[in-house]
């Protein structure tokens, strides 16, 4: 919990000497409070004021970062337990593991890295490689990662508690920061060394509890090592996502720092049982998922439910205005227009596509609103519609001039006729009605 | 140092509806369903009660779409023109928990099937399964008026539940509900204020609370599944503060999924389609119970087996 202008002021020097630039000390702590100014600013402050301060103003879940370079990624930092009290800020990357003994390892990332999808303007692939030491052999280990490296960029999760096949892996790894995985109760010390030396994030594992994993973290810290990621261990499902979401709300609702860091999982079972697994970890609250498996199949729905749960509440997501093509359409294809609220859109060209009738969509910058709030808020209007069938081009694309509304801006039927010159006809007052009245309106 | 684990003490309990009536209670089925009646949010049975595994019901049509998505037809080749042998199938060799069937036939502008025509479907379904069943209208006002109080007849005694009622249409399915002490499902849509409104209407007009599913619309991944996540959390966290209109099991189904072509087309770059179908159904479903939902209704076995196994672990291990 945040600290009160009460709390701050306790611990200044109360002397109201205004060298700050505030008159008084409690309007000065009533400024740190807001986070408007600080502490800094002021001369006379103790060393144990000042360390309070500072630490209280830190994140509840440390921003930590793996990699180097453009595929680095960033996680923790996330300031809510459920995403509508403000929004999830860095979403969950998903790895995946491979053995350094198996044969096909390089053929196994060339396949992962290969793997990239487009969604609603966003690119989605694979963010990390864990590398196991299956082998336990510091020389093998060490050509696996040489191995990874050469296919691909993103970060590396380095997968043995020998610090030995550690050790090797980073000389291997070179200035990547990658994350070493893990520190446990008996290597702590030397991995701890390790990962100072190589300024690397480094991954604490117990399975024991919490309190012994809040231990072992603070061992860690204590050692000099700040970038710290949590591992819960290998335990049934349901223990795994109570302590997850244990962890969550200690760091947030008591700022208890020992766990105020990102959380990394490995998905059990084959197929979309670790699928599934990966999608609980998504949902709640890890920040790392480890797979064995990467098949298309899965990967795609799985980058779409963080896309959605990632999206920030506050602003929904847009679709870029302008023309879209669907069902292949020709000159004489109907044309239709909506708004550019994701949803909206989604829903009227998923309905668009289930009719099978080629069609033309203009879609109307509303500044992300739906049809209705749009029409009440004056976003959808008959001049912005004109101004879009005008700008875009749609007149070039068709040999009529005939345009489908929504049944439920009817209303605007009137006016858009005579501003645009257009034809308006008025379509379906819910989208679900597009595939019938498509189908009779192609017919016709 | 002893850890103080943060535990939620919420004031408010979700109340629970059980369906389906025994021999023994005045009707034929052999099993019953109990939905709800959690004082913690979902799989943390440490800091109160989650005394129900959702139920998995599996959703039937009395007339298939021609274009009804080839992956989720397949598994019932064989009896999906016949709703009877399709519900049998779900149940014995599918572990459905209850059945839903959706009378989309008897729509005036689709099949236009009579209301005769239903009777005899429901007739059949009653003897084929055993399970509870749920039975919803086409979404034409007039005719589901009369289909859902023949519905609530034929099923008298049986403590169904009968959908949708939604806030412009909710009388005559209420009257219908009402009348054989079947239970009702409350649709909104991906809105607290109107879930709450659904269910202030129907109490108002005499439903007893304790009789009410709510099914604030479950929207498809990938297309608005985000708000359904948030509108499910923020009705059940609204519940347990203490909002007694809202203590009413939720109940959500992948129906939306199958209209989602990104889910099942054929499209190699996105995997095998019927991989990527049955996976996007169950992780709809999943995060659907995640959220706060207290039961599903779901189309393709597959995902009905992965989800329950996902669920049945979730349950395990932790202390519930």
């Amino acid at each position: 919990m945040a600290l009160t202008a009460l709390d701050i002021y306790k611990k200044l020097p109360q002397t109201n000497c205004g060298k700050c630039g505030f008159p008084t000390c409690l309007a000065f702590a009533m400024q740190l409070a807001n986070k408007k100014a600080s502490i800094d600013a002021c001369p006379d402050v103790s060393d144990e004021a000042k360390e309070l301060l500072e630490s209280s103003a830190a994140p509840p879940i440390k921003l930590v970062k793996v990699g180097s370079g453009d595929r680095e990624i960033e996680m923790g930092d996330e300031v809510v337990l459920y995403r509508h009290e403000k929004t999830f800020y860095h979403p969950v990357a998903y790895a995946l593991m491979v053995d350094d003994d198996s044969p096909d390892i390089e053929s196994k990332v060339q396949a992962t890295e290969e793997m990239k999808f487009e969604r609603v303007g966003q690119e989605m692939q694979l963010d990390m490689v864990a590398i196991h030491s299956k082998s336990d052999d510091p020389a093998k280990f060490s050509s696996a990662v040489s191995a990874v490296k050469g296919k691909t960029s993103v970060p590396l999760v380095l997968v043995s508690q020998n610090p030995a096949v550690i050790e090797e892996g980073l000389k291997a790894c070179g200035s990547k920061r990658p994350l070493i995985h893990a520190a446990t109760k008996d290597n702590f010390e030397k991995m701890a060394e390790l990962a100072k030396a190589n300024n690397c994030p480094l991954a604490v594992l117990e399975d024991s509890g919490l309190e012994e994993l809040a231990e072992l973290s603070k061992k860690v810290k204590e050692a000099g090592v700040e970038d710290i990621v949590l591992d819960l261990g290998k335990k049934p499902l349901g223990k795994l996502f109570q302590e997850l979401t244990l962890i969550r709300r200690l760091a947030i609702k008591k700022l208890f720092r020992p766990l105020g860091y990102p959380v990394i999982m490995f998905a059990k079972g084959e197929g979309a049982s670790e699928g599934l697994e990966a999608a609980i970890g998504t949902l709640k609250y890890a920040s790392i998922v480890v797979m064995k498996e990467a098949d298309r199949a899965i990967m795609y729905p799985l980058f779409t439910l963080r896309q959605n749960i990632y999206t920030d509440p506050q602003k929904p997501i847009q679709v870029k205005p302008g023309i879209y093509e669907l069902n292949g359409p020709a000159e004489d294809s109907p044309v239709m227009i909506t708004t550019n609220f994701s949803l909206t859109y989604f829903t009227v060209a998923g309905d668009i596509e289930t009719s099978k009738v080629p069609s033309y969509l203009l879609v109307a910058d509303s500044e992300g609103l739906s049809v209705m709030t749009a029409f009440a808020a004056d976003k959808f209007t008959a001049d912005s519609a004109t101004e879009l069938i005008e700008s875009c081009g749609i007149a070039d694309k068709v040999n009529h001039k005939k345009i489908i509304i929504p049944g439920q801006v009817a209303r605007m039927s009137g006016k858009l006729n005579e501003n645009s010159g257009w034809e308006v006809v008025v379509g379906p007052r819910d989208s679900s009605g597009l595939p019938k009245y498509l189908r009779e309106y192609a017919g016709a | 140092m002893a850890l103080e684990l943060p535990k939620e003490k919420w004031v408010g309990k979700i109340g629970q509806v059980v369906i389906g009536a025994l021999e023994s209670e005045g009707g034929t089925r052999t099993s019953k369903v109990a939905m709800g009646g959690a004082t913690s949010l979902p799989f943390l049975g440490f800091e109160g009660e989650y005394p129900n595994e959702p139920p998995i019901g599996m959703e039937i049509f009395d007339v298939v779409r021609e274009d009804y998505p080839e992956v989720a037809r397949k598994p019932f080749e064989d009896v999906i023109d016949d709703p009877g042998k399709w519900a049998k199938k779900c149940v014995e060799e599918h572990g459905a928990d209850m059945i839903c069937i959706r009378m989309i036939g008897t729509n005036p502008e689709e099949e236009n099937r009579s209301v005769e025509d239903a009777e005899q479907t429901i007739k059949e379904l009653k003897e084929a399964v055993g399970v509870p069943l749920l039975i919803y209208g086409s979404g034409d006002e007039e005719k589901d008026a009369k289909v859902l109080e023949m519905a609530s007849n034929v099923m008298a005694g049986e403590r169904c539940l009968l959908g949708l009622a939604e806030e412009a249409a909710y009388k005559s399915i209420s009257v219908a509900s009402m009348s054989n002490d079947h239970g009702i499902v409350a649709f909104s849509n991906l809105d607290i204020n109107l879930a709450k409104q659904m269910n202030i209407l129907l109490t108002d007009f005499g439903v007893k609370l304790e009789n009410i599913v709510m099914d604030p619309l479950q929207a498809g991944l990938g297309y608005g599944l985000e708000y359904s996540y948030s509108v499910i959390e923020r009705i059940r966290l609204a519940a347990f503060m203490g909002d007694k209109i809202l203590q009413v099991p939720i109940m959500c189904g992948t129906a939306r999924v199958w209209n989602t072509r990104e889910a099942f087309k054929e499209d190699a770059a996105t995997g095998d389609f019927t991989s990527r179908a049955v996976f996007w159904e169950a992780t709809t479903a999943l995060s659907a119970v995640l959220a706060g939902a207290d039961a599903l209704l779901m189309r393709h076995p597959d995902a009905v087996r992965y989800v329950r196994d996902s669920v049945k672990n979730l349950y395990g291990g932790g202390e519930q």
